[in-house]
């Protein structure tokens, strides 16, 4: 495999920011209560990661070290600052419902690491594809848990009903548990060991 | 003064920072395995909240709010969109200057936080705080409540989860969830007891 291929498909499972580099939890798991809220989150995430990378990499050697973070805060707050005003623009039902949780991004630990960690050693290309494959690792537990989530909890998936739910007549009795806030912590702490006993070398 | 005991309340209990809003979730997770770190992490972060979210208000009142620039001749002009920017840029800058004032005439405690203080300009916490100041519209004195608030919110969780994580050192843990993936259960069953705070109303 080439190196961008590694980049790109690495953190997916083996390498999973969420499971096993624990960054970006925070926005992760208040935008779950439903798969729209997580897909938007998801691409929002994944076009942010892969530009800043991108862009901080095309610079790297220009960056001074004692500024670094500085430089890297302007430019991942500037394409947080674009995706805001495209959702506010264009869904803005969408912007409401994830409300802080957009700005929050900046502060995604996700996004700071990987530029940290490899868009200031490697390669323009590279570096976008290790963006974007952070931020689809990020999306694919984000959708397992929105999935789980609005399954369980309402009884629909992208506001389709799946399960009719008692109140509008159906069989299924909702999961309260499911839309509130301790739920997301239960389904990935399950994820990740799920994903420790199938990769046991990963285990702490 | 109820109003503002409401506010501080709420930002302790029924909306804590870490265990409703999943805010500062990294350093939460990252920085609990012992009490006493966890407890100057959480004294930082009420440090660090208290000065930035009224300053980010002042900022977001005088000059970046619709209107807000009228006493410079501009009344249509609208800067909200710069926001996340100038917010970020605050929080690094007081961030910075805390670290140099506290090593210049506090070093016991300048040592004592060590790497914790240039951390806190990524929590999430400290944003999500400002961020949730702007979308409430609280003025000055309120935003200085809710700071606070948020910040011994965010203190009271950390504590309580490493004292949870240290008694945790003596239990037979399945070897899958070891580590991260009992934390997150363990955070889980917390945030689930706080869930008990929001039937309290004053």
């Amino acid at each position: 495999m080439s190196k961008a291929q590694d980049a790109l498909l690495d953190p997916l499972f083996n390498n999973n920011p969420i499971a096993l580099q624990i960054l970006g939890i925070c926005s992760a798991l208040a935008v779950t209560n439903k798969l729209s809220t997580a897909l938007t989150m998801t691409i929002a995430v994944t076009l942010v990661t892969g530009f800043s990378n991108a862009s901080i990499s095309a610079i790297r050697n220009h960056i001074p070290n004692s500024i670094r973070i500085i430089v890297q805060m302007t430019i991942i707050a500037t394409l947080v600052i674009i995706i805001d005003q495209m959702l506010k623009a264009f869904a803005y039902e969408m912007s409401k419902a994830l409300s802080v949780y957009v700005g929050l991004i900046i502060t995604n630990c996700i996004v700071m690491g990987r530029a940290e960690a490899y868009a200031m050693k490697n390669p323009v290309y590279e570096s976008f594809m290790d963006g974007i494959g952070n931020g689809l690792g990020y999306g694919l537990v984000l959708l397992a848990v929105g999935f789980v989530r609005e399954l369980f909890g309402s009884g629909k998936l992208f506001g389709l009903t799946i399960l009719s739910p008692v109140n509008d007549g159906g069989w299924y009795v909702t999961n309260g548990l499911m839309l509130l806030a301790p739920s997301a912590f239960f389904l990935i702490g399950f994820i990740i060991w799920g994903l420790r006993t199938w990769k046991p070398e990963l285990q702490e | 003064m109820a109003h503002y005991f409401t506010i501080f309340f709420n930002s302790v209990f029924i909306d804590n920072i870490a265990l409703t809003f999943f805010l500062g979730m990294c350093t939460f997770i990252a920085v609990s395995k012992k009490v006493d770190t966890a407890m100057m992490l959480g004294a930082a972060v009420i440090a660090v909240e208290f000065i930035t979210v009224p300053v980010n208000n002042l900022l977001y009142t005088f000059l970046l709010k619709k209107g807000a620039l009228a006493w410079a001749g501009y009344p249509d002009l609208d800067l909200s969109f710069l926001g996340l920017i100038c917010y970020i840029g605050v929080i690094a800058a007081i961030v910075q200057i805390l670290e140099m004032a506290l090593d210049k005439y506090l070093p016991a405690l300048y040592n004592a936080l060590g790497i914790f203080l240039p951390l806190i300009t990524v929590n999430c916490a400290i944003l999500g705080a400002v961020l949730f100041m702007v979308e409430r519209d609280y003025n000055v004195v309120e935003s200085t409540v809710y700071g606070v608030g948020v910040g011994c919110g965010f203190a009271l969780a950390i504590m309580l989860l490493a004292g949870i994580r240290e008694k945790l050192t003596y239990s037979d843990v399945p070897k899958g969830v070891r580590g991260v993936g009992i934390t997150f259960i363990i955070v889980g069953l917390m945030a689930m007891s706080f869930k008990a705070f929001s039937g309290l109303s004053f």
